[in-house]
């Protein structure tokens, strides 16, 4: 009787995690987040010093006045040594000031509050499409191995992920904008739809169900449906490809056959049993596909005439702006270890071998 | 699986609503690629996309108006005098002018907006240095006499011209002192606030502009030439040329800036569309560096001009956007050369080749950026010199990195452009057939210094140019120079920009000058 006790109480104690144990998990967390980051900032800070391109030049261009070079160059502080500016950028950062942006004259912080918007709108409805088609195509796919719908899904991922999205946006844009008229053109909203709702998430889709401007929400859903079935189309390209995988290895176990043997019925089998047993391996593919969407899109972004962060941080790279292009940097890395960190948490609680 | 993909058809179809075909009937909106906008502060403003916006907004003392491009004409001054020794400035301002914020424009605004550029010392600073104006004396050398009376002092003797032509450029813009100084920060003369605002009296007034992303201008009924024919323009950050034109075919936009001359022939035959041509101001040449043995030779800079197929490439990949033009300043104004003495002759270059001893050639790198039209017309030089034995290798980057390369005088050959900052020869002459100082810790970098061409004596006759009051005789000494640089020398001009570009059939009235900051749109109607 009082070992039973003892062993139930073992087992609550492994279900709820004690203070220490919260806080530990905290300062870890946090420990991984500022280490990468530092380690972030200090390779793209010395990729930026190495370009071959005159920081000066992007701040005042060709033709400056001598003075005013030299001026810059001194505010800029690009005649001391690296592991000075690097001290110099950090304790700035520290401070919370990214500086400004040399491109948008606008301070880096603000920049990705408005650009950072646009990509995760984008890229949370590619991944909920990619994500909402993909999987069960990747079910149907191995529980129908070598046969058409097989062959098919095999087909559907190929084209995926060998067809340029610069073409595919292209041809997507003559097709159902400019022929059909099924979808609305390229940027974010209507001419005549810009600026009705007032920005509270940056996501126009997102806003205008609060304030219930019905006609802005579809107006965006319309703008907003082409961009992300493209990208969506590349991460169920990818899920379905790991889903099907993933699957195929569950099907071959033992406990499958028992299950079967027990007279269990097969969509019960295939989807409670095998699917339920994927869904921690299948949360970090998502994960990680919702991430590199997160960066930002450069070709879709182009194409589609996007205000995101893919073009800018690449628009800055290319002009030497430094400040933008280690915020933007930053604002990744921290996002890539949340993501990492949520994924592992979620696979803790999921999965219970990884609760000892 | 049918009643999933059923639900997936159903489920698009219900989004897809239908797109505004036609844009509003009092807006014009217009497709451009405008990253490169990175300020709206007409003391800092030199991009191009920015100084289209600006002669929009803000106005100047002088300018160009709208079909005559040759003529500078008094815009907000009603008159000007200049002193017998020629280095005093009177400008006497129209009555009755308004800025946006409802202030009138007086002659302290004027004096205020010339003082901020020489204060703030950004990159269009230099444009006013050259007056003899500082920091220290401004504030004497530009007055306000009386509420309408603005007057300055240069510290030499100019021809008139120029310096009439220096107020009519985007550094002129006339700037509402009291609105900026309303927004002061820390003594920035109101910088800050202007760079993403706007304080003028021009056709429009600046609503926003949001990186990348837009531009909203909206009219000035109280503008100088009478409220503008349209209430409303946005100019959309559209990127791509291919997006452009699909927005353009469907009606979602009136104009489209930036087709590629592919993408214009592709449209042709479309009822609803125009294409307009608009000769540009830009010239665009081959400059090889003085410090390499075969391009010091004169023999072989001839040589180099007869192995260009100049007329080839307008002909084909070019055609619609640049002209054959081998001067440094460009066709079509005061004291241009109009000839174009070369053409591709490879057996002349070959002799020229053997001549001055490179019988057989030579090999040499070529600079340029990685974009077209650079790509194509690198393309085109390296097969053509080749047929003189000359072997190129193309080095294509960014174009700012080519120009951090070009500023250390590292290249070989590099193909790159130049627009002049005001309509007025010296604005090339000075870059050009300049090198005062040809030591490589030089303060100004010409162009003829970044090719290491140490021309004292050109450079003189540049100055002599500068200062000559006679307009019939300083004309000619710009032809002659030209003249001396199209024979030798580091620079082989070959073309002259010219635009393209595509409006909506209903669209008229919309002018496009030579300089970005001739771009006016008070007068389009659709």
């Amino acid at each position: 009787m009082a070992g039973e006790t003892t062993a139930t109480g073992r087992a609550a104690a492994a279900w709820q995690p004690r203070g220490a144990e919260i806080a530990y998990e905290v300062f870890r967390f946090l420990g991984i987040l500022i280490l990468t980051l530092i380690g972030l900032i200090f390779i793209t800070f010395l990729i930026g010093r190495v370009v071959p391109i005159d920081p000066v030049l992007a701040v005042l261009g060709d033709r400056a006045p001598p003075e005013a070079y030299e001026r810059v160059r001194q505010e800029l502080g690009v005649d001391l040594p690296v592991y000075q500016q690097f001290w110099i950028y950090l304790m700035k950062v520290i401070r919370g000031d990214f500086g400004t942006s040399a491109m948008t004259s606008q301070p880096v912080l603000y920049d990705l509050g408005q650009f950072f918007p646009a990509t995760l709108e984008l890229a949370t409805a590619a991944t909920l499409i990619g994500v909402v088609i993909g999987i069960p195509l990747g079910v149907v796919a191995a529980t129908n191995q070598g046969r058409w719908i097989d062959h098919v899904t095999r087909v559907i991922g190929l084209v995926g992920y060998s067809i340029p999205i610069f073409w595919m946006g292209l041809v997507g844009l003559l097709v159902l904008y400019s022929w059909l008229d099924l979808v609305a053109g390229p940027g974010r909203l209507d001419i005549a739809y810009d600026g009705l709702v007032e920005p509270i998430t940056g996501l126009i889709t997102v806003d205008s169900a609060i304030s219930g401007d019905w006609d802005v929400f579809f107006n965006a859903l319309s703008h907003l449906i082409l961009p992300a079935s493209l990208l969506g189309y590349l991460t169920l390209a990818y899920v379905s490809r790991m889903t099907r995988s993933f699957m195929l290895a569950q099907l071959n176990q033992e406990y499958i056959l028992t299950a079967r043997a027990k007279g269990m019925t097969e969509r019960r089998v295939v989807w409670r049993h095998a699917l339920g047993n994927i869904v921690v391996p299948l949360i970090a593919v998502v994960a990680l596909s919702y991430a590199s969407l997160l960066e930002g899109a450069v070709l879709t972004e182009t194409v589609f005439a996007w205000p995101g962060l893919g073009l800018y941080i690449t628009r800055s790279l290319f002009n030497a702006d430094m400040n933008a292009v280690l915020g933007g940097t930053m604002l990744i890395g921290a996002i890539f270890v949340c993501l990492n960190v949520f994924c592992d948490m979620l696979y803790r609680l999921l999965d219970p071998r990884a609760r000892a | 699986m049918k009643r999933m993909l059923l639900g997936l058809l159903l489920a698009t179809s219900m989004l897809t609503m239908p797109a505004f075909a036609d844009t509003p009937a009092n807006t014009l909106v217009m497709a451009k690629a405008i990253d490169d906008i990175v300020t709206m502060d007409p003391a800092e403003i030199y991009e191009l996309s920015n100084s289209e916006i600006a002669v929009n907004v803000y106005d100047r003392l002088m300018g160009l108006e709208i079909g005559d491009m040759k003529n500078l004409v008094p815009k907000m001054a009603e008159s000007y005098s200049v002193s017998d020794d020629g280095k005093v400035f009177t400008f006497k301002l129209k009555p009755n002018l308004k800025f946006h914020s409802g202030n009138p424009v007086t002659a302290e605004d004027v004096a205020f907006s010339l003082q901020r550029v020489i204060l703030l010392n950004l990159t269009p600073a230099y444009l006013f240095q050259a007056l003899g104006w500082n920091a220290e004396n401004v504030k004497d050398m530009v007055k306000a006499v009386d509420e309408h009376t603005v007057q300055f002092t240069v510290s030499e003797k100019y021809a008139p011209t120029y310096i009439l032509n220096l107020m009519s450029t985007v550094t002129s813009s006339v700037v509402d002192k009291k609105e900026a100084m309303a927004h002061e920060k820390d003594g920035d003369l109101g910088h800050d606030w202007l760079k993403t605002n706007s304080a003028g009296s021009g056709a429009y007034k600046m609503r926003s502009w949001k990186a990348n992303e837009s531009v909203i201008l909206e009219a000035n009924p109280d503008f100088r030439l009478g409220p503008p024919k349209l209430e409303r323009v946005i100019v959309r950050h559209v990127p791509e040329g291919s997006t452009q034109r699909l927005l353009i075919e469907k009606g979602d936009i009136d104009i489209a800036r930036n087709l590629t001359p592919d993408q214009i022939k592709g449209i042709g035959g479309n009822p609803d569309l125009v294409v307009e041509q608009f000769p540009k101001a830009t010239v665009y040449y081959l400059g090889l560096s003085q410090k390499i043995e075969p391009l010091k030779n004169l023999k072989v800079q001839e040589a180099l001009r007869w192995l260009i197929d100049y007329q080839g490439m307008a002909d084909s990949f070019l055609k619609g956007q640049f002209i054959v033009h081998q001067a440094f300043w460009p066709a079509g104004f005061y004291a241009s050369l109009e000839d174009n003495p070369y053409k591709f002759d490879p057996a002349k270059a070959k002799a020229l080749l053997a001549e001055a001893g490179y019988p057989n050639g030579f090999e040499i790198q070529l600079d340029t950026g990685n974009t077209q039209p650079f790509t194509g017309i690198a393309q085109s030089i390296q097969s053509t010199f080749a047929e003189g034995g000359v072997k190129v290798t193309i080095n294509a980057a960014e174009v700012k990195q080519v120009l951090t390369k070009y500023r250390a005088r590292q290249h070989d050959m590099i193909y790159m452009y130049w627009g002049p900052d005001y309509l007025d020869p010296n604005s090339n002459a000075d870059s050009f057939a300049n090198n005062p100082d040809n030591s490589d810790n030089s303060a100004s970098k010409p162009l003829a210094w970044r090719n290491s061409w140490d021309i004292p004596e050109i450079s003189a006759e540049t100055k002599a140019a500068l200062q000559e009051a006679d307009v019939e005789k300083r004309k000619q000494m710009y032809l002659d120079l030209q003249t001396k640089l199209q024979k030798s020398g580091p620079f082989i001009n070959m073309f002259q920009e010219s635009e393209q570009t595509v409006l909506r059939k209903n669209v008229k009235g919309f002018f496009s000058g030579p300089n970005a900051d001739l771009i006016f749109l008070y007068d389009v109607t659709k």
